[in-house]
Protein backbone atom coordinates (compact mmCIF):
# COMPACT_ATOMS: atom_id res chain seq x y z
CA UNK A 1 0.00 0.00 0.00
CA UNK A 2 2.73 2.45 0.99
CA UNK A 3 4.71 1.75 -2.13
CA UNK A 4 1.52 2.11 -4.06
CA UNK A 5 0.80 5.63 -2.97
CA UNK A 6 4.92 6.30 -2.88
CA UNK A 7 4.81 5.33 -6.84
CA UNK A 8 1.61 7.30 -7.77
CA UNK A 9 3.05 10.55 -5.70
CA UNK A 10 6.29 10.20 -7.84
CA UNK A 11 4.48 10.05 -10.57
CA UNK A 12 2.34 13.39 -9.49
CA UNK A 13 5.38 15.29 -9.31
CA UNK A 14 6.52 14.35 -12.34
CA UNK A 15 3.74 15.67 -14.30
CA UNK A 16 3.86 18.59 -12.79
CA UNK A 17 7.44 19.41 -14.38
CA UNK A 18 6.40 18.24 -17.25
CA UNK A 19 2.78 20.17 -16.98
CA UNK A 20 5.18 23.42 -16.31
CA UNK A 21 7.59 23.22 -19.20
CA UNK A 22 5.25 22.88 -21.59
CA UNK A 23 2.97 26.14 -20.11
CA UNK A 24 6.93 28.21 -19.97
CA UNK A 25 7.98 26.15 -23.63
CA UNK A 26 3.93 27.34 -25.00
CA UNK A 27 4.32 30.57 -23.88
CA UNK A 28 7.77 31.56 -25.09
CA UNK A 29 6.98 30.18 -28.56
CA UNK A 30 4.26 32.27 -28.60
CA UNK A 31 4.64 35.09 -30.69
CA UNK A 32 4.09 38.59 -27.90
CA UNK A 33 6.96 40.63 -26.56
CA UNK A 34 5.81 41.47 -23.31
CA UNK A 35 7.89 44.58 -23.24
CA UNK A 36 7.22 45.91 -26.11
CA UNK A 37 3.27 45.11 -25.23
CA UNK A 38 3.80 47.54 -21.94
CA UNK A 39 6.20 50.22 -24.05
CA UNK A 40 4.13 50.35 -27.66
CA UNK A 41 5.64 49.79 -31.03
CA UNK A 42 6.95 53.36 -30.84
CA UNK A 43 8.88 52.44 -27.86
CA UNK A 44 12.87 53.53 -28.36
CA UNK A 45 15.15 50.68 -28.75
CA UNK A 46 17.09 51.20 -25.53
CA UNK A 47 14.06 52.22 -23.34
CA UNK A 48 13.07 48.31 -24.36
CA UNK A 49 16.31 46.87 -23.37
CA UNK A 50 16.14 48.24 -20.66
CA UNK A 51 13.06 46.95 -19.42
CA UNK A 52 13.50 43.95 -21.01
CA UNK A 53 16.55 43.72 -18.66
CA UNK A 54 14.83 44.42 -15.41
CA UNK A 55 11.62 42.33 -16.50
CA UNK A 56 14.40 39.94 -16.83
CA UNK A 57 13.67 38.63 -20.51
CA UNK A 58 17.25 39.21 -21.58
CA UNK A 59 18.20 36.18 -19.46
CA UNK A 60 18.06 32.83 -21.76
CA UNK A 61 15.24 30.88 -21.38
CA UNK A 62 16.03 27.39 -19.36
CA UNK A 63 17.41 30.13 -16.80
CA UNK A 64 14.24 31.70 -16.67
CA UNK A 65 12.48 28.28 -15.90
CA UNK A 66 14.43 27.73 -13.10
CA UNK A 67 13.46 30.97 -11.66
CA UNK A 68 9.67 30.96 -12.39
CA UNK A 69 10.02 26.95 -10.78
CA UNK A 70 12.25 27.66 -8.16
CA UNK A 71 10.06 30.98 -6.57
CA UNK A 72 6.90 29.34 -7.03
CA UNK A 73 8.22 26.53 -4.83
CA UNK A 74 9.26 29.25 -2.19
CA UNK A 75 5.97 30.88 -2.38
CA UNK A 76 7.03 33.44 -4.91
CA UNK A 77 5.09 33.69 -7.78
CA UNK A 78 6.55 36.27 -9.28
CA UNK A 79 4.67 40.23 -9.84
CA UNK A 80 1.77 40.69 -12.16
CA UNK A 81 3.22 43.29 -15.14
CA UNK A 82 -0.40 45.01 -15.47
CA UNK A 83 -1.47 45.19 -12.01
CA UNK A 84 2.01 45.69 -10.01
CA UNK A 85 1.04 43.07 -7.20
CA UNK A 86 2.21 39.87 -6.33
CA UNK A 87 0.38 37.20 -7.84
CA UNK A 88 -0.03 35.12 -5.50
CA UNK A 89 -2.67 37.80 -3.91
CA UNK A 90 -3.92 38.03 -6.87
CA UNK A 91 -4.69 34.62 -7.38
CA UNK A 92 -6.08 34.15 -4.11
CA UNK A 93 -8.38 36.88 -4.71
CA UNK A 94 -9.98 35.73 -7.68
CA UNK A 95 -10.01 31.92 -6.54
CA UNK A 96 -12.64 32.72 -3.81
CA UNK A 97 -15.06 33.87 -6.72
CA UNK A 98 -13.78 30.55 -9.11
CA UNK A 99 -13.55 28.23 -6.10
CA UNK A 100 -16.92 28.36 -4.69
CA UNK A 101 -18.34 28.91 -8.14
CA UNK A 102 -17.15 25.53 -9.07
CA UNK A 103 -17.64 23.56 -5.74
CA UNK A 104 -21.26 25.06 -5.92
CA UNK A 105 -21.57 23.34 -9.63
CA UNK A 106 -20.09 20.15 -8.20
CA UNK A 107 -22.43 20.25 -5.38
CA UNK A 108 -25.80 20.58 -7.78
CA UNK A 109 -24.63 18.50 -10.52
CA UNK A 110 -24.03 15.48 -7.73
CA UNK A 111 -27.25 16.43 -5.96
CA UNK A 112 -29.35 16.45 -9.01
CA UNK A 113 -27.50 13.55 -11.13
CA UNK A 114 -27.23 10.79 -8.40
CA UNK A 115 -31.04 10.52 -7.95
CA UNK A 116 -31.88 11.31 -11.24
CA UNK A 117 -29.81 8.20 -12.56
CA UNK A 118 -30.29 6.09 -9.68
CA UNK A 119 -34.29 6.42 -10.41
CA UNK A 120 -33.67 5.68 -14.30
CA UNK A 121 -32.23 2.35 -13.49
CA UNK A 122 -34.83 1.52 -11.56
CA UNK A 123 -37.44 2.26 -13.60
CA UNK A 124 -35.77 1.18 -16.67
CA UNK A 125 -37.34 0.85 -19.63
CA UNK A 126 -40.42 2.59 -18.28
CA UNK A 127 -41.70 6.45 -18.82
CA UNK A 128 -39.42 7.91 -16.02
CA UNK A 129 -36.48 6.31 -17.24
CA UNK A 130 -37.51 7.20 -20.95
CA UNK A 131 -38.04 10.81 -20.57
CA UNK A 132 -34.70 11.38 -17.82
CA UNK A 133 -32.92 10.18 -20.55
CA UNK A 134 -34.06 11.97 -23.31
CA UNK A 135 -33.93 15.19 -20.56
CA UNK A 136 -30.19 14.37 -19.73
CA UNK A 137 -29.34 13.86 -24.08
CA UNK A 138 -30.54 16.96 -24.74
CA UNK A 139 -28.77 18.48 -21.43
CA UNK A 140 -25.37 17.17 -22.98
CA UNK A 141 -25.91 19.10 -25.79
CA UNK A 142 -26.72 22.36 -24.08
CA UNK A 143 -23.44 24.70 -24.14
CA UNK A 144 -23.07 25.90 -20.49
CA UNK A 145 -22.66 29.58 -21.65
CA UNK A 146 -25.56 29.74 -23.66
CA UNK A 147 -27.84 27.86 -20.73
CA UNK A 148 -25.90 30.91 -18.76
CA UNK A 149 -27.67 33.42 -21.00
CA UNK A 150 -31.07 31.55 -20.96
CA UNK A 151 -30.92 31.83 -17.16
CA UNK A 152 -30.41 35.34 -17.13
CA UNK A 153 -33.27 35.88 -19.46
CA UNK A 154 -35.30 33.94 -16.93
CA UNK A 155 -34.29 34.83 -13.63
CA UNK A 156 -32.75 38.36 -14.46
CA UNK A 157 -34.64 39.98 -17.05
CA UNK A 158 -38.44 38.43 -17.30
CA UNK A 159 -38.82 38.02 -12.57
CA UNK A 160 -36.06 39.57 -11.92
CA UNK A 161 -35.12 37.61 -9.19
CA UNK A 162 -31.72 37.33 -9.18
CA UNK A 163 -28.32 39.49 -10.75
CA UNK A 164 -27.74 39.32 -14.34
CA UNK A 165 -23.91 39.24 -13.38
CA UNK A 166 -21.63 40.84 -11.35
CA UNK A 167 -20.20 39.46 -7.88
CA UNK A 168 -21.69 41.25 -4.79
CA UNK A 169 -18.55 40.38 -2.76
CA UNK A 170 -18.04 38.18 0.55
CA UNK A 171 -18.18 41.28 2.40
CA UNK A 172 -21.88 42.08 1.53
CA UNK A 173 -23.02 38.47 3.05
CA UNK A 174 -23.13 35.05 2.61
CA UNK A 175 -26.56 35.30 0.79
CA UNK A 176 -25.69 38.31 -1.95
CA UNK A 177 -22.65 36.17 -2.74
CA UNK A 178 -24.37 33.36 -3.15
CA UNK A 179 -27.17 34.82 -4.71
CA UNK A 180 -24.21 36.02 -7.30
CA UNK A 181 -22.68 32.53 -7.90
CA UNK A 182 -25.99 30.64 -8.00
CA UNK A 183 -27.23 31.13 -11.63
CA UNK A 184 -23.63 30.54 -12.94
CA UNK A 185 -23.39 27.54 -10.54
CA UNK A 186 -26.13 26.16 -12.20
CA UNK A 187 -25.30 26.94 -16.06
CA UNK A 188 -22.59 24.94 -15.25
CA UNK A 189 -24.26 22.11 -13.39
CA UNK A 190 -27.00 21.49 -15.79
CA UNK A 191 -24.86 19.90 -18.65
CA UNK A 192 -22.81 18.02 -16.13
CA UNK A 193 -25.31 16.72 -14.23
CA UNK A 194 -26.99 15.00 -17.41
CA UNK A 195 -23.50 13.11 -18.40
CA UNK A 196 -23.42 12.11 -15.01
CA UNK A 197 -26.94 10.86 -14.53
CA UNK A 198 -26.52 8.89 -17.77
CA UNK A 199 -23.15 7.57 -15.89
CA UNK A 200 -24.92 6.85 -12.51
CA UNK A 201 -27.94 4.95 -14.44
CA UNK A 202 -25.79 2.51 -16.54
CA UNK A 203 -23.26 1.83 -13.45
CA UNK A 204 -26.10 1.07 -11.30
CA UNK A 205 -27.71 -0.72 -14.61
CA UNK A 206 -24.56 -3.11 -14.40
CA UNK A 207 -24.44 -3.74 -10.46
CA UNK A 208 -27.96 -4.23 -10.25
CA UNK A 209 -27.14 -7.77 -12.61
CA UNK A 210 -24.38 -8.85 -10.29
CA UNK A 211 -25.26 -12.27 -7.82
CA UNK A 212 -24.80 -10.39 -4.77
CA UNK A 213 -28.33 -8.07 -5.41
CA UNK A 214 -29.71 -11.07 -6.26
CA UNK A 215 -28.86 -12.75 -3.23
CA UNK A 216 -30.18 -9.60 -1.38
CA UNK A 217 -33.23 -10.20 -2.42
CA UNK A 218 -33.67 -13.34 -1.99
CA UNK A 219 -32.65 -13.35 1.65
CA UNK A 220 -35.96 -10.26 1.92
CA UNK A 221 -34.24 -7.23 1.47
CA UNK A 222 -36.88 -4.67 -0.64
CA UNK A 223 -36.09 -3.63 -3.98
CA UNK A 224 -35.12 -0.20 -2.07
CA UNK A 225 -33.01 -1.42 0.26
CA UNK A 226 -31.21 -3.52 -2.24
CA UNK A 227 -31.05 -0.47 -4.33
CA UNK A 228 -29.46 1.89 -2.00
CA UNK A 229 -27.65 -0.82 0.31
CA UNK A 230 -25.89 -2.53 -2.29
CA UNK A 231 -26.15 -1.30 -6.03
CA UNK A 232 -25.79 1.86 -5.58
CA UNK A 233 -22.56 1.88 -3.15
CA UNK A 234 -20.81 -0.43 -5.42
CA UNK A 235 -21.86 1.90 -8.69
CA UNK A 236 -20.20 4.52 -7.02
CA UNK A 237 -16.66 4.06 -8.66
CA UNK A 238 -17.07 5.06 -12.61
CA UNK A 239 -19.17 7.89 -11.02
CA UNK A 240 -16.11 9.30 -8.63
CA UNK A 241 -14.35 9.18 -12.14
CA UNK A 242 -16.69 11.22 -13.97
CA UNK A 243 -17.06 13.70 -11.05
CA UNK A 244 -12.97 14.00 -11.02
CA UNK A 245 -12.98 14.56 -14.77
CA UNK A 246 -15.41 16.99 -14.46
CA UNK A 247 -13.38 19.11 -12.50
CA UNK A 248 -11.03 19.80 -14.99
CA UNK A 249 -14.20 21.02 -17.43
CA UNK A 250 -15.77 23.40 -14.47
CA UNK A 251 -12.03 24.97 -13.87
CA UNK A 252 -12.15 25.20 -17.95
CA UNK A 253 -16.18 26.35 -17.98
CA UNK A 254 -15.49 29.22 -15.53
CA UNK A 255 -13.17 31.16 -18.40
CA UNK A 256 -16.30 31.44 -20.55
CA UNK A 257 -19.26 31.48 -17.58
CA UNK A 258 -17.06 34.58 -16.39
CA UNK A 259 -17.24 35.54 -19.39
CA UNK A 260 -21.23 35.21 -19.73
CA UNK A 261 -21.80 36.47 -15.81
CA UNK A 262 -18.94 39.51 -15.63
CA UNK A 263 -17.62 37.67 -12.52
CA UNK A 264 -14.52 38.70 -11.16
CA UNK A 265 -12.70 35.06 -10.84
CA UNK A 266 -9.74 32.86 -12.17
CA UNK A 267 -11.39 32.79 -15.84
CA UNK A 268 -11.77 36.71 -16.36
CA UNK A 269 -8.22 37.14 -14.51
CA UNK A 270 -6.54 34.38 -17.38
CA UNK A 271 -8.03 36.24 -20.04
CA UNK A 272 -7.47 39.59 -19.28
CA UNK A 273 -3.53 38.57 -18.23
CA UNK A 274 -3.40 36.66 -21.79
CA UNK A 275 -4.52 40.06 -23.75
CA UNK A 276 -2.32 42.15 -21.70
CA UNK A 277 0.61 39.75 -21.98
CA UNK A 278 1.37 39.75 -18.23
CA UNK A 279 3.14 36.50 -18.96
CA UNK A 280 3.67 35.66 -15.10
CA UNK A 281 -0.23 35.93 -14.41
CA UNK A 282 -0.92 33.39 -17.57
CA UNK A 283 2.09 30.54 -16.41
CA UNK A 284 1.18 30.78 -12.92
CA UNK A 285 -2.88 30.49 -13.57
CA UNK A 286 -2.26 27.71 -16.04
CA UNK A 287 0.70 25.67 -14.09
CA UNK A 288 -1.94 26.16 -10.98
CA UNK A 289 -5.13 24.83 -12.94
CA UNK A 290 -2.96 22.20 -14.65
CA UNK A 291 -1.83 21.38 -11.12
CA UNK A 292 -5.26 21.28 -9.88
CA UNK A 293 -6.41 18.98 -12.30
CA UNK A 294 -3.21 16.31 -11.70
CA UNK A 295 -4.33 16.72 -8.07
CA UNK A 296 -7.53 15.80 -8.09
CA UNK A 297 -6.97 12.85 -10.73
CA UNK A 298 -4.74 11.71 -7.94
CA UNK A 299 -7.25 12.10 -5.44
CA UNK A 300 -9.71 10.12 -7.63
CA UNK A 301 -6.84 7.02 -7.69
CA UNK A 302 -6.85 7.30 -4.12
CA UNK A 303 -10.79 7.34 -3.73
CA UNK A 304 -10.85 3.97 -5.86
CA UNK A 305 -8.26 2.07 -3.24
CA UNK A 306 -10.99 3.36 -0.54
CA UNK A 307 -14.18 2.62 -2.49
CA UNK A 308 -12.35 -0.90 -3.71
CA UNK A 309 -10.11 -2.33 -1.28
CA UNK A 310 -9.64 -5.27 -4.01
CA UNK A 311 -7.59 -2.83 -6.05
CA UNK A 312 -4.86 -2.65 -2.97
CA UNK A 313 -4.87 -5.98 -2.50
CA UNK A 314 -3.87 -6.79 -6.11
CA UNK A 315 -1.02 -4.37 -6.55
CA UNK A 316 0.66 -4.30 -3.05
CA UNK B 1 -27.94 -4.82 -42.75
CA UNK B 2 -28.96 -4.27 -39.22
CA UNK B 3 -32.11 -2.03 -38.51
CA UNK B 4 -31.67 1.58 -38.03
CA UNK B 5 -31.94 2.65 -34.61
CA UNK B 6 -34.20 5.66 -33.56
CA UNK B 7 -31.08 7.44 -32.31
CA UNK B 8 -29.00 6.50 -35.11
CA UNK B 9 -31.72 8.03 -37.32
CA UNK B 10 -32.34 11.02 -35.38
CA UNK B 11 -28.43 11.60 -35.48
CA UNK B 12 -28.70 11.08 -39.45
CA UNK B 13 -31.71 13.27 -39.89
CA UNK B 14 -29.87 16.50 -37.91
CA UNK B 15 -26.70 15.97 -39.26
CA UNK B 16 -27.41 15.84 -42.86
CA UNK B 17 -30.29 18.78 -42.09
CA UNK B 18 -26.92 20.54 -40.95
CA UNK B 19 -24.71 19.80 -43.56
CA UNK B 20 -27.36 20.69 -46.44
CA UNK B 21 -27.86 24.13 -44.88
CA UNK B 22 -24.29 24.67 -44.50
CA UNK B 23 -23.29 23.75 -48.40
CA UNK B 24 -26.60 26.01 -49.42
CA UNK B 25 -25.42 28.66 -47.47
CA UNK B 26 -22.40 28.99 -50.11
CA UNK B 27 -24.87 29.10 -52.94
CA UNK B 28 -28.07 31.24 -51.42
CA UNK B 29 -28.97 32.70 -48.40
CA UNK B 30 -32.58 34.59 -47.84
CA UNK B 31 -30.31 37.85 -47.57
CA UNK B 32 -26.05 38.11 -48.00
CA UNK B 33 -25.62 37.53 -44.34
CA UNK B 34 -23.33 40.28 -44.02
CA UNK B 35 -26.03 43.27 -45.40
CA UNK B 36 -26.80 45.85 -42.64
CA UNK B 37 -29.94 47.47 -42.58
CA UNK B 38 -29.79 49.92 -39.97
CA UNK B 39 -33.39 51.16 -41.05
CA UNK B 40 -34.92 47.24 -39.99
CA UNK B 41 -32.40 46.59 -36.83
CA UNK B 42 -33.95 44.49 -34.14
CA UNK B 43 -36.99 43.60 -36.14
CA UNK B 44 -38.74 40.53 -34.72
CA UNK B 45 -39.50 37.39 -36.90
CA UNK B 46 -41.68 37.92 -39.74
CA UNK B 47 -42.07 36.89 -43.56
CA UNK B 48 -39.27 39.28 -44.47
CA UNK B 49 -36.95 38.15 -41.89
CA UNK B 50 -38.21 34.63 -40.71
CA UNK B 51 -35.90 34.81 -37.94
CA UNK B 52 -35.68 38.79 -37.28
CA UNK B 53 -32.66 40.56 -37.82
CA UNK B 54 -29.89 41.59 -35.41
CA UNK B 55 -28.33 45.17 -34.07
CA UNK B 56 -27.03 46.23 -37.01
CA UNK B 57 -30.17 44.98 -39.30
CA UNK B 58 -29.24 41.85 -40.32
CA UNK B 59 -30.64 38.67 -40.99
CA UNK B 60 -30.18 36.38 -38.36
CA UNK B 61 -31.86 33.20 -40.71
CA UNK B 62 -28.93 34.09 -42.62
CA UNK B 63 -26.58 34.83 -40.58
CA UNK B 64 -27.39 31.09 -39.04
CA UNK B 65 -26.86 29.63 -42.07
CA UNK B 66 -23.62 30.84 -43.10
CA UNK B 67 -22.81 30.31 -39.31
CA UNK B 68 -23.53 26.57 -40.12
CA UNK B 69 -20.99 26.75 -42.43
CA UNK B 70 -18.10 28.21 -40.66
CA UNK B 71 -18.70 25.81 -37.32
CA UNK B 72 -18.55 22.62 -39.25
CA UNK B 73 -15.65 23.68 -41.08
CA UNK B 74 -13.94 24.61 -37.96
CA UNK B 75 -14.94 21.43 -36.39
CA UNK B 76 -14.03 19.08 -39.18
CA UNK B 77 -10.69 20.81 -39.67
CA UNK B 78 -10.08 20.17 -35.89
CA UNK B 79 -11.07 16.45 -35.74
CA UNK B 80 -9.01 15.84 -38.75
CA UNK B 81 -6.40 17.22 -37.14
CA UNK B 82 -6.65 14.92 -34.22
CA UNK B 83 -7.32 11.66 -36.46
CA UNK B 84 -4.33 12.67 -38.94
CA UNK B 85 -2.00 12.77 -36.03
CA UNK B 86 -3.31 10.56 -33.14
CA UNK B 87 -4.19 7.91 -35.40
CA UNK B 88 -0.66 7.45 -36.49
CA UNK B 89 0.91 7.74 -32.98
CA UNK B 90 -1.22 5.57 -31.62
CA UNK B 91 -1.09 2.75 -34.34
CA UNK B 92 2.53 3.41 -33.83
CA UNK B 93 2.69 3.13 -30.06
CA UNK B 94 0.83 0.01 -30.49
CA UNK B 95 2.74 -1.85 -32.60
CA UNK B 96 6.22 -0.74 -31.39
CA UNK B 97 5.88 -1.00 -27.67
CA UNK B 98 8.00 -0.66 -25.07
CA UNK B 99 9.58 2.60 -24.22
CA UNK B 100 7.82 4.33 -27.67
CA UNK B 101 4.31 2.94 -26.42
CA UNK B 102 5.64 4.32 -22.71
CA UNK B 103 6.33 7.91 -24.14
CA UNK B 104 3.44 8.62 -26.37
CA UNK B 105 0.64 7.48 -23.84
CA UNK B 106 2.53 9.45 -20.91
CA UNK B 107 2.70 12.53 -23.35
CA UNK B 108 -1.21 12.03 -23.93
CA UNK B 109 -1.70 12.02 -19.91
CA UNK B 110 -0.08 14.85 -19.86
CA UNK B 111 -2.00 16.72 -22.28
CA UNK B 112 -5.38 15.57 -21.08
CA UNK B 113 -4.45 17.75 -17.51
CA UNK B 114 -4.25 20.87 -19.40
CA UNK B 115 -8.39 21.61 -19.63
CA UNK B 116 -8.62 21.39 -22.93
CA UNK B 117 -11.06 24.92 -23.45
CA UNK B 118 -8.70 26.81 -21.20
CA UNK B 119 -5.90 26.12 -23.06
CA UNK B 120 -7.90 26.87 -26.29
CA UNK B 121 -8.70 29.83 -25.08
CA UNK B 122 -5.03 30.53 -24.26
CA UNK B 123 -3.75 29.34 -27.65
CA UNK B 124 -6.02 31.46 -29.87
CA UNK B 125 -5.48 34.73 -27.55
CA UNK B 126 -1.93 34.59 -27.69
CA UNK B 127 -1.14 33.46 -31.37
CA UNK B 128 -4.23 35.88 -32.92
CA UNK B 129 -7.75 35.40 -32.78
CA UNK B 130 -9.48 33.94 -36.17
CA UNK B 131 -10.90 30.54 -37.99
CA UNK B 132 -7.19 28.46 -38.70
CA UNK B 133 -6.04 29.45 -35.47
CA UNK B 134 -9.24 27.90 -33.93
CA UNK B 135 -9.25 24.73 -35.41
CA UNK B 136 -5.68 24.11 -34.63
CA UNK B 137 -6.08 25.10 -30.84
CA UNK B 138 -8.73 22.95 -30.64
CA UNK B 139 -7.83 20.43 -33.24
CA UNK B 140 -4.25 19.72 -30.78
CA UNK B 141 -6.43 18.34 -28.01
CA UNK B 142 -8.22 16.04 -30.46
CA UNK B 143 -4.75 14.29 -31.09
CA UNK B 144 -3.78 12.24 -27.83
CA UNK B 145 -7.84 11.23 -27.56
CA UNK B 146 -7.27 9.17 -31.28
CA UNK B 147 -4.05 8.79 -30.15
CA UNK B 148 -5.19 6.55 -27.04
CA UNK B 149 -8.39 5.08 -28.61
CA UNK B 150 -6.24 3.69 -31.77
CA UNK B 151 -3.73 2.41 -29.32
CA UNK B 152 -6.18 0.69 -27.16
CA UNK B 153 -8.35 -0.75 -30.11
CA UNK B 154 -5.09 -1.48 -32.03
CA UNK B 155 -3.85 -3.76 -29.17
CA UNK B 156 -6.62 -5.27 -28.71
CA UNK B 157 -7.26 -6.04 -32.49
CA UNK B 158 -3.70 -7.53 -32.67
CA UNK B 159 -4.59 -10.69 -30.45
CA UNK B 160 -7.19 -11.40 -32.92
CA UNK B 161 -6.56 -14.62 -35.39
CA UNK B 162 -6.82 -12.66 -38.50
CA UNK B 163 -3.59 -10.74 -37.23
CA UNK B 164 -2.04 -13.05 -36.39
CA UNK B 165 -2.69 -15.15 -39.41
CA UNK B 166 -1.77 -12.20 -40.69
CA UNK B 167 1.95 -12.16 -39.32
CA UNK B 168 2.21 -15.64 -39.81
CA UNK B 169 2.49 -15.36 -43.71
CA UNK B 170 4.63 -12.81 -43.59
CA UNK B 171 3.38 -9.37 -43.40
CA UNK B 172 5.48 -6.87 -41.76
CA UNK B 173 4.32 -4.91 -38.72
CA UNK B 174 3.58 -2.23 -40.90
CA UNK B 175 1.23 -3.69 -43.25
CA UNK B 176 -0.24 -5.90 -40.52
CA UNK B 177 -1.16 -2.28 -39.05
CA UNK B 178 -2.38 -0.30 -42.22
CA UNK B 179 -4.40 -3.11 -43.99
CA UNK B 180 -5.61 -5.57 -40.72
CA UNK B 181 -5.53 -3.67 -37.56
CA UNK B 182 -6.92 -0.28 -39.37
CA UNK B 183 -10.04 -1.36 -41.19
CA UNK B 184 -10.85 -3.14 -37.74
CA UNK B 185 -11.12 -0.78 -35.70
CA UNK B 186 -12.07 1.83 -38.28
CA UNK B 187 -15.96 1.44 -36.40
CA UNK B 188 -14.41 2.94 -32.66
CA UNK B 189 -12.84 5.50 -34.47
CA UNK B 190 -15.58 6.82 -36.57
CA UNK B 191 -17.80 6.69 -33.39
CA UNK B 192 -15.36 8.98 -31.72
CA UNK B 193 -15.04 11.43 -34.44
CA UNK B 194 -18.60 11.88 -33.83
CA UNK B 195 -18.17 12.89 -30.40
CA UNK B 196 -14.95 14.66 -30.92
CA UNK B 197 -17.16 16.78 -33.69
CA UNK B 198 -19.59 17.48 -31.43
CA UNK B 199 -17.36 18.69 -28.56
CA UNK B 200 -15.30 20.68 -31.57
CA UNK B 201 -18.57 22.23 -32.29
CA UNK B 202 -19.00 23.24 -28.69
CA UNK B 203 -15.27 24.73 -28.14
CA UNK B 204 -16.08 26.79 -31.58
CA UNK B 205 -18.90 28.49 -30.28
CA UNK B 206 -17.26 28.62 -27.31
CA UNK B 207 -14.38 30.41 -28.90
CA UNK B 208 -16.26 32.85 -30.65
CA UNK B 209 -18.68 33.42 -28.00
CA UNK B 210 -15.59 35.51 -26.43
CA UNK B 211 -14.34 37.34 -29.36
CA UNK B 212 -11.42 34.85 -29.93
CA UNK B 213 -12.76 32.30 -32.83
CA UNK B 214 -14.35 33.01 -36.37
CA UNK B 215 -13.68 36.94 -36.78
CA UNK B 216 -16.35 39.35 -37.69
CA UNK B 217 -17.93 40.04 -40.44
CA UNK B 218 -18.00 36.30 -41.25
CA UNK B 219 -20.57 35.61 -39.06
CA UNK B 220 -20.62 32.89 -36.09
CA UNK B 221 -22.82 31.18 -33.73
CA UNK B 222 -20.80 31.98 -30.60
CA UNK B 223 -20.48 35.63 -31.82
CA UNK B 224 -24.26 35.84 -32.30
CA UNK B 225 -25.07 34.82 -28.91
CA UNK B 226 -22.03 37.49 -27.69
CA UNK B 227 -23.90 40.34 -29.86
CA UNK B 228 -27.23 39.11 -28.60
CA UNK B 229 -26.27 39.33 -24.49
CA UNK B 230 -25.94 43.28 -25.08
CA UNK B 231 -29.33 43.77 -26.46
CA UNK B 232 -31.04 40.54 -23.82
CA UNK B 233 -33.54 43.15 -22.13
CA UNK B 234 -34.62 44.25 -25.65
CA UNK B 235 -34.70 41.91 -27.80
CA UNK B 236 -34.33 38.58 -26.19
CA UNK B 237 -35.24 35.44 -29.33
CA UNK B 238 -31.33 36.96 -30.58
CA UNK B 239 -30.20 35.14 -27.92
CA UNK B 240 -32.37 31.87 -28.25
CA UNK B 241 -31.67 31.23 -32.01
CA UNK B 242 -27.79 30.62 -32.03
CA UNK B 243 -28.28 28.88 -28.88
CA UNK B 244 -30.47 26.08 -30.48
CA UNK B 245 -28.51 25.61 -33.55
CA UNK B 246 -25.17 24.83 -31.38
CA UNK B 247 -27.46 22.69 -29.12
CA UNK B 248 -29.24 20.85 -32.40
CA UNK B 249 -25.62 20.44 -33.78
CA UNK B 250 -24.37 19.10 -30.85
CA UNK B 251 -27.10 16.81 -30.23
CA UNK B 252 -27.41 16.02 -33.67
CA UNK B 253 -23.85 14.19 -34.00
CA UNK B 254 -24.43 12.74 -30.54
CA UNK B 255 -27.02 10.83 -31.41
CA UNK B 256 -25.18 9.71 -34.32
CA UNK B 257 -22.53 8.30 -32.06
CA UNK B 258 -24.72 6.55 -29.67
CA UNK B 259 -26.41 4.67 -32.80
CA UNK B 260 -23.45 4.07 -34.90
CA UNK B 261 -22.07 2.64 -31.68
CA UNK B 262 -24.89 0.18 -31.21
CA UNK B 263 -25.16 -0.10 -34.88
CA UNK B 264 -21.46 -1.47 -35.05
CA UNK B 265 -21.42 -3.39 -32.07
CA UNK B 266 -24.82 -4.63 -30.53
CA UNK B 267 -22.89 -5.89 -27.56
CA UNK B 268 -21.82 -2.52 -26.56
CA UNK B 269 -25.58 -1.32 -26.26
CA UNK B 270 -26.32 1.12 -23.57
CA UNK B 271 -28.29 -0.94 -21.59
Amino acid sequence: MARLLLTRFAALVATLLAASLVVFVVLDVLPGDPALLILGTGARPDTLAALRHQMGLDLPAWWRYLLWIGGILHGDWGVSATYGVPVGDLIAARALVSLPLAVLAIVLSTLLAIPMGVAAAARRGRALDVSLMSAAQIGVAVPNFWLGLLLILLFSVQLAWLPAGGFAGWDKGIGAALGSLLLPALALALPQAAILARVTRSAVLETLGQDYVRTALAKGLTGMAALWRHAVPNALIPVVTIIGMQFSFLLAGTVIIENVFTLPGLGRLIFQAIAQRDLVVVQDLVVLLAGSVIVVNFAVDLAYLWLDPRLTRGEG
Amino acid sequence: MRRISPSLGLGLLITIFLVGVALVSLAWTPYPPTRIDILHRLAGPSAAHWLGTDPFGRDVASMLMAGAHSTLAVALIAVAVGVGLGVPLGLSAASSGGWVDQLVMRIADLAFAFPALLTAVMITALAGPGAVNAMLAIGIFNIPVFARVARGAALAAREQDYVVAARAVGRSEAEVMLYHVLPNISAVLLVQMTIQFALAIVADAGLAYVGLGVQPPQPSWGRMLNDAQTYIFRAPLLAVFPGLAITLAVLGFNLLGDGLRDHFDPRMKER
